[in-house]
């Protein structure tokens, strides 16, 4: 009856996300009144596994092979599956990241598993279950009952914080029979952005767009971002311009992003730039047009010119961090 | 070698988004339906591309949904494809509609099946990696590169800060953004040629849906803008650290 959860592990050690999805599965298991077992896939040390415990797993299935290394939507499906049917998990936790987005598809047809992408809250278990989650690009939510005896989630991640208490998971080895065909997507190139947090996973952005003039402004913003310790985004006509990569878009077409402060740089604010990031919990925005469309979903504002108010601005955070 | 398309129906993306029947019905009245974006402008066209490449000869579209989504099946098939199926049944359970698509194309002889990356209006990007699991393919999801040799798919797709290029075999199963193709706009020749293409209604499965949305909200309204002047930065700081708690 125990729910199983995806903890997703990147060169031998575990992302804020993975943590806060095996924090979330721990919390539904509370509520059902069962425990969490986390699944770990590929080369990974057993101390770093027994980590999870402080997240709230009791248990982790580590499937050791190799192969899994390189991600396989195929073969993650395969091992999640056999995980669940070992633990006769009711309920089974992903992130919705692009690797969870790949992966629960799979496990929910496989199982017929009724499945809600993006959850934003816990279940409600009193009454069937039911989990609220983000519909028409978070302009409203949408509070799904899933029917099928078992369910399949993927977490919204940046939703809840993320807090380590004490505990550790008891590891076992979990053998699954994989064929070629698992393995049958091949690698050839990767081609990385080191050194930086990934958007999605960012709890501080600075955002610009088209009111930036030019990629030859970016600096300010930079600034800005390493004061904070932000990430940087932007608009999609930034993005169309080659002014910044296409991996920092956000909006409809683009990332949904959920930090904790999106700073929203000469960007006007249209419904489809909204759509990817009106998640954020506190928005502030900086428009030289008191009219833009981006104040009515802001917290707070600045009207004014972005290429004087942003190095006053990294200053004023300097100064503060200072103090 | 054939490839299937697969096209939402969706609010268009400047709707108003309101609900009726104590919150558990969408409001459609007045409500434009589009080709979600990403079907039309990358899984869609690129196909297209494909077949103009001479890679596939035939491009097929399948919609799920009721009757009132033939105009935007017309309008994709306006922009190419060669004939479009609607299976006659609505539902916004993703494993449903992945359901539906899947046992009518079991037997299609599809090399391909192209999906959008989500329907920006339910947003689960569930159906393109549901429909590769009940055909026993591979998927690939968030792609935004597709070339085809022989029977191999090179695929790029987005990885956590980045992209990656996989090749795969086929029969495959490619969910499609940003990057795949540059959107077109249908022209006269392809409208008029649209009216005269095949469009078949076929039966859905016994299946049944398996998530069901009970109550839509809102969220709250924003309580309004705070405004600080160029001048009051360092006020603007303390308020994110003391008010918004965020720094
Ligand atoms: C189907 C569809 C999908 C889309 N998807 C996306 C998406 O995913 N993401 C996205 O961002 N857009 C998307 N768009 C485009 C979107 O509609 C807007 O066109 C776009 O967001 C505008 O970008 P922007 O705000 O940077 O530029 P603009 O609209 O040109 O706004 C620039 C802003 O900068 C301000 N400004 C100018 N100079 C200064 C200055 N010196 N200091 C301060 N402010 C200044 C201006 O007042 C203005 O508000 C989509 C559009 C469609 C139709
Ligand atoms: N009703 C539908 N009919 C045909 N294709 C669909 C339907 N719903 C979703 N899809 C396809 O699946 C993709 C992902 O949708 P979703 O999983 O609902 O976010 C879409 O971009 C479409 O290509």
């Amino acid at each position: 009856m125990s729910v199983i959860v995806f903890a997703e592990q990147s060169e031998g050690s575990f992302k804020k996300k993975a943590l806060e999805a095996v924090q979330y599965a721990a919390n539904i298991a509370e509520r059902l009144g069962s425990s969490a077992t986390a699944v770990v896939l590929g080369s990974i040390a057993g101390a770093a596994m027994q980590e999870l415990g402080k997240y709230g797993a009791s248990k982790v299935l580590h499937v050791a092979d190799g192969r899994l290394d390189n991600f396989s939507s195929r073969a993650a499906a395969k091992a999640l599956i056999a995980a669940a049917n070992k633990e006769s998990a009711k309920v089974i936790v992903l992130s919705h990241d692009v690797v969870g987005r790949a992966v629960a598809p799979r496990v929910s047809a496989a199982l017929s598993a009724g499945l809600v992408a993006g959850a934003v809250a816990l279940p409600e278990v009193g009454n069937g279950f039911v989990v609220r989650k983000n519909v028409f690009a978070g302009k409203a939510f949408a509070d799904v009952s899933v029917n099928s005896e078992v369910k399949v989630i993927t977490l919204m991640p940046n939703t809840f914080a993320v807090v380590a208490k004490d505990g550790t998971a008891t590891v076992e080895a979990l053998e699954v029979v994989f064929t070629d065909e698992d393995f049958s997507i091949t690698v050839t190139a990767t081609n990385k952005v080191s050194g930086t947090v990934p958007l999605s996973e960012a709890e501080l952005v600075v955002s610009g767009g088209r009111g930036l003039k030019g990629p030859e402004n970016w600096g300010i913003l930079e600034d800005l971002a390493g004061a904070l310790g932000a990430s940087l985004a932007c608009s999609r006509p930034v993005a169309d311009s080659h002014w910044r990569p296409h991996h920092e878009h956000v909006g409809q077409t683009g990332g949904t992003i959920r930090p904790n402060l999106y700073i929203a740089v000469g960007i006007s604010g249209a419904i489809q730039h909204l759509a990817g990031v009106n998640g954020s919990k506190t928005i502030v925005v900086i428009n030289k047009d008191p009219e833009a469309p981006f104040f009515k979903a802001a917290d707070y504002g600045i009207v004014g010119d972005a290429l004087t108010i942003i190095p006053k601005l990294t200053a004023a955070v300097k100064a503060f961090k200072a103090s | 070698m054939k490839f299937l398309v697969c096209i939402a129906p969706v609010p268009d993306t400047t709707a108003k988004i309101a609900f009726t029947d104590g919150d558990t019905k969408f409001n459609t009245a007045g409500v434009t339906m589009i080709i979600n974006p990403y079907d039309e402008w990358y899984a869609l066209v690129r196909a297209l591309e494909l077949k103009e490449a001479g890679i596939a000869s035939a491009v097929h579209l399948v919609t799920v949904g009721a009757a009132d989504a033939e105009p935007v099946i017309r309008k994709a098939l306006a922009l190419g494809g060669d004939e479009a199926f609607r299976i006659d049944t609505d539902s916004n359970d993703p494993y449903y509609v992945a359901v539906e698509i899947a046992h009518f194309a079991k037997d299609g002889g599809y090399d391909l099946v192209l999906t959008g990356k989500e329907s920006i209006d339910y947003n689960n990007g569930v159906v393109g990696g549901a429909i590769a699991e009940l055909l026993n393919a591979n998927y690939v999801g968030f792609a935004t590169k597709l070339d085809i040799s022989g029977t191999t798919a090179t695929v790029n797709r987005e990885i956590e800060g980045g992209e990656e290029t996989n090749t795969s075999p086929l029969p495959l199963v490619v969910s499609c953004q940003k990057g795949m193709a540059e959107a077109r706009i249908p022209n006269m020749r392809g409208i008029m040629a649209a009216r005269t293409k095949p469009l078949k209604v076929v039966p859905p499965t016994q299946a049944t849906p398996l998530t069901q949305i009970v109550r839509y909200e809102l969220p709250p309204a924003k309580t309004g803008v705070k405004m600080f002047t160029e001048e009051q930065v360092a006020d603007l700081v303390q308020a994110l650290h003391t008010e918004a708690k965020v720094i």
